[in-house]
């Protein structure tokens, strides 16, 4: 038995959602990283899902970027978040708003 | 000599500026007055030359330098060249000669001047800028010596900026002779326009012989009436007459030299360049410059005969004698006009440098009412003022004496003007007797100890006396009458005028008769009181009220309008409202950036809600 397309475009579609609401009510600067891998994982999903029903390998290409990318993203991001964790003792992310105007 | 020296006429002075400009403070005093002196003595000594070979040679007429093609715009082409004929030779030699002996005169006077080498500096550049208008092979070659020396003039008449009056005066001079720039711009332009060349030889072939054709035409007649309304502007004639007395706040050798013997005399060496122009131009000679002349000769003299500063009076003397020379160009007198020229930048060069030196002597002390007896304690500054006033008066054998008569007789046939002219020729007598008498005769009641002044600026002195004594017999018949024979040429062959013995006799009686009267008006320093006539002097006939109403408060006005109405309530207002719109809207917008990071989050989601939906429902 073979699983349909478009049933792994659903479960993208779900974890992209997943991850979006993430973002948005959580303020834990951690839980934050973690939606936005889902939700870029979720993309991958997609991609790789297309790239197969489409017989292109420029999906999964495009999915292999997605992958290098999101790791360094996570290296900076990591490292700004022990710093901001250190100097404000926090990682609540609605208490850092510096940049208010 | 060859024609090579005559760019160096001009560079010579130029060199000395440039080497007092950059370096005159390492030269010390010393050095800057040799580079000074010895540049301007080099170009004299050149023009000396290059004029005993013009008169040597009568077949070596015209030496045009051509140094390079300067404007080239299709077929119309405008070198820069310098041309060495009979009448540039008269005024390069008037301006070296005369400019090298008040540069000597300088030394002595400016010694203390802390501005020593800034001062040379002006002098050279305005010797060099004269010869490049002078020299000029065309239009806008003169062109350029006109402004570079109207330039130096506002620069040595500001010399000392820091007086308020020194630089109002400078201010003064240099929008005056704005006006009749504006004037002498267009007339270059119509000039180039209806002739198609602004050479001066072109100019004379193409409007020889009956006016080629263009006689009296219109256009000729617009352009030269603007020309002649520049040559008002820098000569100093009415109406634009009003810079030249407030020039005066100058150094008085400056004075001396830029605003009596040389610039002052550029617009008459420009009618007298442009003479075919004019000539062809019909009515305009007799029918403006000779009136145009002869009003301000009448008009300047009568106001001398109120001024109490010793170096106003001699301003509006220069003011008068300008209009002789126009009135004698307007009857057709051009070689009386330019052997007047030459006699009075002798005898005013004189009679300036003769107050500059009771100036020196007295701290700057020039107020005839203050001044008196100085003939005691200055036996040689009051010999020198004398022959300057009894040769601007007219008195023989001197210079003033010849060219003067020449200019009556030239004037004769004109009717009122002559009678003008001969009016005139009684008030200069009168207003130059008073001067002398109020500054030198009487009891001496001058503070401290008045003295003839040092060497340096004796010399020159002497020479100017020696010029002003004898420099008529130039003129004079039996001796062949050398000026003449020179300049003649240059329009074709004037002769010396067989003297009139009558005429001379009136000419010679109307002036002793001025002398006269100014002797008994004046001996023992009395005023008479005219009454409303005085008042009328003093107020210049009423052009000093006239240009006040017509032209300084509506200019005020204006610029107060332009500063109130359009300046703060409309440019800048404007600028304060956009500055408003900026402001606020900054702060409006700077309450969107919160800092929140979901809030840009859910900003950035919403984006890409936004055009999906786009995309999908387009």
């Amino acid at each position: 038995m073979t699983v349909p397309a478009g049933a792994y475009l659903v479960l993208s579609a779900a974890l992209f959602t997943l991850g979006t609401v993430g973002v948005l009510v959580r303020r834990t600067a951690l839980v934050l990283f973690m939606s936005i891998e889902l939700m870029l994982n979720a993309v991958n999903l997609a991609f790789v899902t297309l790239a197969r029903v489409h017989g292109d390998l420029g999906g999964q290409l495009a999915a292999f970027f997605v992958l290098v990318v999101a790791a360094v993203e996570v290296v900076v991001g990591l490292s700004i978040l022990v710093h901001i964790f250190r100097t404000r003792d926090t990682v609540d992310v609605d208490e850092v708003d510096l940049l208010r105007g | 000599m060859g024609a090579w020296a005559v760019p160096w006429v001009v560079a010579l002075p130029l060199a000395g500026a440039l080497v007092n400009g950059l370096w005159g403070g390492r030269l010390g005093r010393r050095g800057v007055s040799l580079v000074a002196c010895l540049s301007v003595l080099g170009a004299f000594l050149l023009s000396v030359a290059l004029t005993r070979d013009l008169v040597a040679s009568p077949g070596a007429e015209d030496r045009t330098v051509r140094l390079f093609e300067w404007i080239a715009v299709g077929d119309f082409r405008i070198p820069a060249a310098l041309v060495w004929d009979r009448l540039a030779a008269l005024l390069a030699l008037v301006v070296t000669g005369v400019g090298f002996l008040i540069h000597v005169y300088s030394v002595g006077y400016m010694a203390e001047d802390p501005d020593y080498s800034r001062y040379f500096t002006y002098l050279n550049l305005f010797v060099a800028s004269m010869l490049v208008l002078v020299l000029g092979a065309n239009l806008l070659v003169l062109f350029v010596g006109w402004e570079l020396v109207g330039l130096c003039s506002y620069l040595l008449i500001g010399f000392w900026f820091e007086r308020p009056a020194a630089a109002a005066a400078g201010r003064k001079a240099f929008v005056v002779n704005r006006v009749g720039d504006a004037a002498f711009v267009l007339g270059i332009l119509s000039t180039g326009s209806l002739l198609g060349t602004l050479d001066f030889r072109e100019m004379a072939r193409l409007l020889g012989e009956g006016g080629g054709g263009l006689r009296g035409h219109p256009a000729l007649v617009t352009s030269a009436l603007l020309l002649f309304a520049g040559a008002t502007g820098k000569s100093a004639q009415l109406p634009l007459y009003v810079w030249l007395p407030d020039a005066m706040e100058g150094p008085t050798p400056v004075s001396a030299l830029i605003h009596a013997a040389t610039m002052v005399t550029a617009g008459v060496f420009l009618v007298g360049r442009l003479w075919p122009l004019f000539e062809a131009a019909g009515p305009v000679l007799p029918w403006v410059v000779a009136p145009v002349g002869a009003a301000t000769a009448l008009f300047a003299a009568t106001v001398a005969v109120v001024q109490y500063d010793l170096k106003r009076v001699l301003a509006y003397s220069t003011i008068s004698q300008l209009g002789y020379m126009f009135l004698a160009l307007g009857v057709g007198g051009g070689t009386a006009a330019f052997f007047h020229l030459t006699t009075h930048a002798f005898f005013k060069a004189l009679l300036f440098l003769a107050a500059g030196s009771v100036m020196h002597a007295l701290h700057g002390q020039i107020d005839l009412r203050r001044l008196g007896g100085l003939w005691k304690s200055m036996p040689f500054t009051f010999l020198g003022f004398v022959v300057g006033a009894a040769s601007l008066s007219g008195i023989p054998p001197l210079s003033g004496f010849w060219s003067k008569e020449e200019i009556l007789h030239a004037a004769h046939g004109s009717g009122a003007l002559w009678l003008v002219a001969l009016g005139t020729s009684f008030v200069t007598a009168y207003y130059a007797t008073r001067a002398t008498v109020l500054a030198f005769l009487g009891d001496p009641h001058s503070p401290g100890r008045p003295h003839d002044p040092p060497a340096a600026m004796a010399w020159p002195l002497a020479g100017l006396v020696v010029l002003s004594a004898v420099g008529g017999f130039l003129g004079a018949k039996w001796l062949g009458a050398p000026f003449h024979a020179f300049l003649g040429p240059a329009w074709g062959g004037h002769e010396a005028p067989a003297p009139d013995l009558g005429a001379v006799a009136l000419a010679v009686a109307v002036a002793t008769a001025g002398v006269v009267a100014g002797w008994l008006a004046h001996r023992g320093r009395r005023e008479p009181q005219l009454g409303p006539v005085r008042r009328a002097l003093e107020a210049q006939w009423g052009v000093e009220a006239l240009y006040e109403a017509a032209v300084v408060r509506p200019g005020q006005a204006l610029a107060h309008l332009l500063s109130e109405a359009v300046d703060l309530r409309g440019v800048d207002r404007a600028a304060s409202a956009l500055a408003e719109v900026v402001v606020r809207a900054g702060s409006t917008i700077r309450t969107w950036q919160t800092g929140n990071v979901r809030q840009y989050a859910a900003g950035l989601l919403a984006g890409a809600v936004v055009l999906f939906a786009y995309w999908v429902l387009r």
